[in-house]
């Protein structure tokens, strides 16, 4: 038992590479559709926004590049889509370059889905270089930051943003990165306009936030793909009550793959270790 | 002196004037606030294009020093090729400008991502080891919020899952909040040592 043990901490680099990518692709390809478990953080967000009034208007900032694609764009659509069902406008805008394809894809992919005009029901600015000074103007006069949107298409004809100057008129922003970004958004929309902040972040970047949730800076957090998971769960049972067609089912997927990765990953540390205390005692002896 | 007492300078009224302004809500001030950030708009559009300028300089010198040729054309070839079918073909959702950022890099930046995930693998199979009294309860911590990061955890019991979210919610914020304060009063700290010309790192050279 132990010479296996010692050949099992010797074990090449690259058995364990098959072992997870195969770990990975069966789930994606036969799902196993492990039900979700909804976390407070998530709850929060979602009943915000659904009790916000139909009209209301919120901002939804891509603010993630396509490295963190597979556990943050899922959040968007989710989000997206319960925003766009219940009658609440979304604007999109980018402070991260790299992410302002994946915004217009989102939104367009949403809109057509829901049958939603743009312009009326939902807008699309894109990018706007320096974090700090978009998000305090976007306090004072969005048509000083955003002349125009995504298209060109100047903002003062946009029937949408007619009644849309600033923070008063936006009920909720969110956020969505896989670095410390929303942070910005707490410093500046939230102290300084008292805006309403939320974020969706990788999960490896979802401690960080914590504490901001705990002081009410953050109304609501989407962490890694477990909270895409719990979202989308959660606009999926919305849909079957309004008797809608069930919408994709990435991050749900997607968190099969995810599961699996994890217990392979937990099962190597257990073996790693089991390996390394057998190699110690062998010294001993 | 032109290059070192001017900016110096800038830096020391306008620091001195925003931090005084955000504590009076006089008309004036905010005015002044608000041409502030339009300033700082303006600003960070012409940054934009010295960017472009420099990263354009930065490979041009490259390629004539013949030093990593390959990269550096790609890079400027890459740059001059999207900007080009953009100002030709726009930006929107049906243009080729976005087809190539969805079939090109999407793919290219989400597969150099996903690597991580065979690598975190290979290390936690070697170097995660229970060796100290501190590393064995990293193991455990490490461990219970992997679990109850996944369905699987609420469903062996739903107890795993809230000593998860305990461990997030109560010492890792402890140890966040700690940290955070530590870098608020760093930030504040080095803030006043530009604002007052103690610490000229910043001015390059």
């Amino acid at each position: 038992m132990r010479d296996f043990l010692l050949k099992l901490g010797n074990i090449d680099r690259r058995v364990i590479y098959g072992i997870i990518a195969i770990g990975v692709i069966i789930p994606l390809l036969r799902p196993i559709g492990l039900p979700e478990n909804i976390t407070p953080p998530v709850k929060h967000l979602y009943d915000y926004i659904d009790s916000l009034p139909k009209g209301s208007v919120i901002i939804l900032s891509i603010d993630y590049d396509a490295t963190v694609l597979p556990e943050v764009h899922p959040m968007v659509l989710a989000v997206l889509r319960h925003a766009m069902v219940r009658g609440i406008k979304p604007i999109g805008l980018g402070l991260n370059p790299a992410g302002t394809g994946l915004g217009l894809d989102a939104f367009s992919k949403v809109g057509k889905e829901l049958g939603k005009k743009y312009g009326i029901d939902f807008v699309y600015l894109g990018f706007k270089p320096n974090v700090s000074a978009t998000i305090l103007g976007l306090g004072e006069d969005i048509r000083k930051v955003f002349p125009t949107d995504y298209f060109g298409t100047p903002i003062d004809s946009i029937p949408m943003l007619k009644n849309v100057r600033n923070y008063n008129d936006i009920a909720l922003t969110i956020s969505f990165s896989g670095s410390s970004l929303p942070e910005n958004w707490i410093m500046y929309a939230n102290a300084r306009y008292g805006e309403k902040i939320a974020c969706g972040v990788t999960a490896v970047m979802a401690a960080d936030f914590y504490p901001y949730l705990q002081t009410g800076q953050l109304i609501g957090m989407i962490a890694g793909l477990k909270g895409a998971a719990e979202y989308e769960t959660l606009v999926n049972r919305l849909f079957r009550r309004l008797g809608l067609k069930k919408p994709s089912v990435i991050a749900i997927r997607g968190m099969d793959a995810n599961s699996l990765a994890h217990v392979l990953i937990m099962i190597f540390i257990i073996l790693g270790n089991l390996a390394y205390f057998s190699s110690k005692r062998g010294r001993k002896e | 002196m032109l290059q070192r007492t001017i900016p110096l300078v800038i830096v020391f009224v306008m620091g001195i004037l925003t931090t005084l302004q955000f504590y009076i809500p006089h008309p004036i001030s905010q005015e002044f606030y608000r041409t502030t950030i339009d300033w700082m708009n303006g600003i960070s559009s012409m940054a934009i294009i010295l960017a472009i300028g420099s990263l354009i300089k930065h490979h041009w010198t490259k390629v004539s020093r013949g030093q990593n040729v390959v990269y550096s054309t790609t890079t400027l070839v890459s740059l001059a090729f999207m900007a080009l079918i953009g100002f030709i073909g726009g930006i929107g959702q049906h243009s080729l400008f976005q087809k190539l950022f969805e079939n090109v890099q999407i793919p290219l930046q989400a597969t150099m991502f996903s690597l991580l995930a065979f690598f975190m693998a290979s290390a936690a199979y070697r170097a995660f080891r229970a060796k100290t009294f501190e590393a064995t309860l990293l193991l455990l911590a490490a461990f219970i919020v992997m679990i109850g990061m996944i369905p699987l955890g609420y469903y062996i019991s739903p107890g795993i899952s809230q000593f998860s979210q305990w461990i997030l919610d109560v010492p890792n914020m402890a140890a966040k909040r700690g940290i955070m304060i530590g870098v608020g009063l760093g930030m504040i700290s080095t803030s006043l040592k530009i604002i007052l010309g103690i610490e000229r790192n910043w001015l390059g050279g």
